[in-house]
């Protein structure tokens, strides 16, 4: 009692402060795209924060239901629109595991180099948007110009830049065109000099490291909790990649590290992306030098329906795990489709990682996350 | 060349006292230095705009603004024109009167900075003889329009700003004030033609660097430029203090921080880099060049690095600039004593 009468007369002397409530987005410059979050701040230090999402939704899922197999491989371009690759080769994969249908040699080849052009290409937008997030709008811009050189040779094999539709149940659409492999030798020639690049401009910066260096610090038992995957969970110290863990593809074959950081703060997060960008150029040379020749596609018929039943496959996307689950009926159209999105799960670790630090800090975190909104609402 | 402005002044004022009488003619010079000062201020800042397009442009390699008029030249011409043209939005949940005052007054010390400014020998409008303090005193009020901005906007995004704005603006006052204390010392004088001709032999960044980089990082924050502008933060606060503002008043602040860059790039001019001292072309124009290579300065800053953090600027300000000011003061006063 006489406790409780010293706080009360401690309140009454000293300025009394109020938390204030803070929508950030729908609407805001870095929430990368229309993503929510509450803030309960107490000035500019955060004590809460409560995730709202779904502002995205389109309903992807249930639209998948209407349509039949093949149809489906264009939405999966707007999952993660910045990993339009991933999403063809995971559902693809997904497809061909149900069906039971081998692959010919030179499309899983395209496969895997569109792949890591596409992790690559998702990264240098994560690098990006941290330097931009963090305003360092030149970052921003080196990044951009690097990841423009991606984008163009997506251009030259299947005519579009982000939403590639690209791959098919059985192979790839095409085989690539002429000009293509000399195109690809130049940019895996040029691309550790831009890694360089970065690592002076950004990286290496003092103002970014301090900025970085130990905030929303993620522990290996936190992100497992959460069920993070990917490089935030590389970052924080745990070398689990299903390319190596469960190898999909033709992965097995291609000889690379998986780079790991040891304090899952903001840096690391931001940093093991540069890692293993430098892994993905050593995959995409190896393939280079081993690339066969051959036809593209598999011998699928014009109408699929596959067998009744289900099936889970999931690949190593850009920001995580990414897994497809379909169920058949044996019909031309699936009878459920779930999308399992790293972003999604990943995102659900920000209020925990956040809280504490300012609004400075909470921008520079969620940007080291990596959500696409596309993939956390589908 | 060289007497070009100074005549003109001398010849506007011999046919307004020939045609005006009493106290009359003084007081019509008064208000033509300032209309002449509002024009240099507005014709440097429709270039700065484009300046700073074009310098971030190409340090990110691009091309910046090219399609409005010869490489682009009128594109801030145009950007004015669509502000103009847009909807005069004041919230329903703002304080009206100071939220429209406040887009008013933040320009006033902008321009009253420039009374004390000298722009080539013998171009002065005032040299009063405390002319360093007055510079000093009307651009610290700088920071009630801000507050105000930031208050009267009732909007959590704005007050935050404001909040940055003063915690920035206050703190910084203090090493600023502190770096020119070492040159006033030097040059014994507070009167601004003083200081330039104390530099006549040599440039007292030349004397006083400790002073001049000082200058250089407060007046960075005093501008709230990059890497110090976080009251306008744009990935945290939207756009901080200004967030609720648009159309003309929105450009008024704009106007405001081009034309402060200006007057803390001139008053460097005046007391490190020589003043409007300088060989062959006349002294108002090496006045601009030199403003325009601090100016190009704060935009090489901003265009490299990324924000500095609440906390750390802070620290950084009252741990490591302000004892760093004071020792130079120091070191300044002995050295004085000695030689």
């Amino acid at each position: 009692m006489e406790k409780a009468m010293e706080r009360e007369v401690f309140r009454a002397d000293s300025p009394r402060t109020e938390t204030i409530t803070m929508n950030m987005g729908p609407q805001h410059p870095s929430t990368h795209g229309v993503y929510r979050a509450v803030l309960t701040m107490d000035g500019e230090e955060i004590t809460h924060i409560e995730n709202h999402v779904g502002y995205l939704h389109r309903g992807i899922e249930k639209l998948a239901e209407t349509r039949t197999f093949t149809q489906f491989m264009p939405y999966t371009d707007r999952l993660d629109y910045l990993g339009a690759m991933l999403n063809n080769l995971g559902y693809a994969q997904t497809m061909e595991k149900l069906m039971g249908v081998e692959v010919p040699e030179r499309a899983e080849y395209i496969r895997i180099i569109m792949a890591e052009l596409q992790r690559i290409a998702s990264h240098l937008i994560f690098v990006a948007s941290y330097a931009i997030d963090l305003s360092s709008t030149t970052g921003w811009m080196y990044c951009m110009r690097d990841r423009e050189r991606i984008l163009d040779l997506f251009d030259m094999v299947c005519g579009s830049r982000l939403t590639t539709n690209y791959m098919r149940i059985g192979g790839v659409a095409e085989d690539v065109p002429p000009g293509f492999l000399p195109e690809l030798q130049r940019l895996i020639n040029d691309l550790p000099a831009c890694f360089d690049e970065y690592d002076g401009l950004i990286s290496g910066n003092e103002i970014l490291q301090k900025r970085s260096i130990g905030v929303a610090p993620m522990s290996a038992e936190t992100a497992i909790a959460y069920g993070v995957t990917g490089p935030n969970l590389r970052a924080s110290g745990v070398a689990f990649d299903l390319r190596k863990a469960a190898p999909y593809g033709i992965y097995d074959r291609f000889d690379f590290e998986i780079p790991t950081c040891a304090n899952g703060d903001t840096y690391d997060r931001y940093y093991i992306r540069i890692l293993e960008m430098r892994q993905s150029v050593r995959i995409l040379q190896q393939a280079v030098d081993s690339f066969p020749e051959g036809p593209v596609m598999a011998k699928v018929p014009k109408v699929i329906r596959p067998p009744k039943g289900d099936v889970y496959h999931q690949i190593e996307g850009t920001k995580g795990i990414l897994g497809f689950y379909v169920v058949s009926d044996g019909t031309s159209k699936p009878y459920r489709l779930h999308i399992h999105s790293p972003s999604f799960v990943n995102l659900g670790v920000f209020p925990e990682i956040a809280r504490g630090g300012n609004i400075q800090d909470a921008v520079a975190t969620l940007a080291s996350i990596d959500i696409v909104l596309g993939e956390v609402d589908r | 060349m060289e007497n070009l402005f100074v005549n003109l002044e001398a010849s506007l004022n011999r046919f307004l006292t020939a045609t005006l009488p009493g106290s009359l003619p003084n007081l019509a010079m008064a208000l033509a230095s300032v209309v002449v000062i509002l024009l240099f201020v507005l014709t440097n800042v429709v270039w700065l705009v484009y300046m700073e397009r074009k310098v971030a442009a190409y340090m990110q390699d691009r091309l910046g603004p090219n399609r409005v008029g010869p490489r682009g030249l009128l594109q801030t011409v145009a950007d004015v024109l669509k502000l103009l043209g847009k909807e005069d939005i004041v919230p329903v949940a703002a304080d009206k009167w100071v939220f429209k005052i406040a887009a008013v007054t933040v320009l006033i010390p902008t321009i009253m900075l420039f009374a004390v400014i000298p722009f080539g020998n013998n171009l002065i409008s005032i040299d009063l003889n405390i002319g360093v303090f007055y510079f000093v005193a009307i651009s610290s009020t700088a920071t009630i329009s801000f507050l105000m901005a930031g208050w009267a906007s009732n909007n959590k995004y704005s007050l935050l700003g404001g909040m940055r704005v003063v915690a920035q603006m206050i703190a910084y006052e203090i090493p600023l004030v502190f770096s020119l204390l070492g040159v006033v010392m030097l040059a014994g004088s507070l009167k601004m033609s003083d200081i330039v001709a104390a530099q006549k032999d040599v440039w007292f960044i030349v004397l006083q660097p400790v002073a001049f980089l000082i200058y250089f990082i407060a007046g960075t924050a005093e501008l709230n430029r990059g890497p110090f502008d976080l009251p306008e933060a744009e990935q945290e606060l939207i756009a901080g203090p200004f967030t609720e503002y648009s159309g003309f008043r929105y450009a008024m602040f704009f106007l405001a921080e081009y034309g402060n860059m200006v007057a803390i790039s001139a008053l460097a001019v005046t007391l490190f880099l020589g003043g409007p001292s300088g060989p062959w072309l006349p002294s108002w124009m090496w006045f601009v060049i030199k403003v325009y290579v601090m100016i190009f300065l704060f935009m090489w800053l901003k265009w490299t690095l990324p924000r500095i953090r609440l906390d750390h600027m802070m620290q950084f300000n009252w741990k490591f600039l302000l004892p760093l000011s004071l020792a130079n003061i120091l070191l300044t006063g002995i050295a004085i004593k000695l030689f």
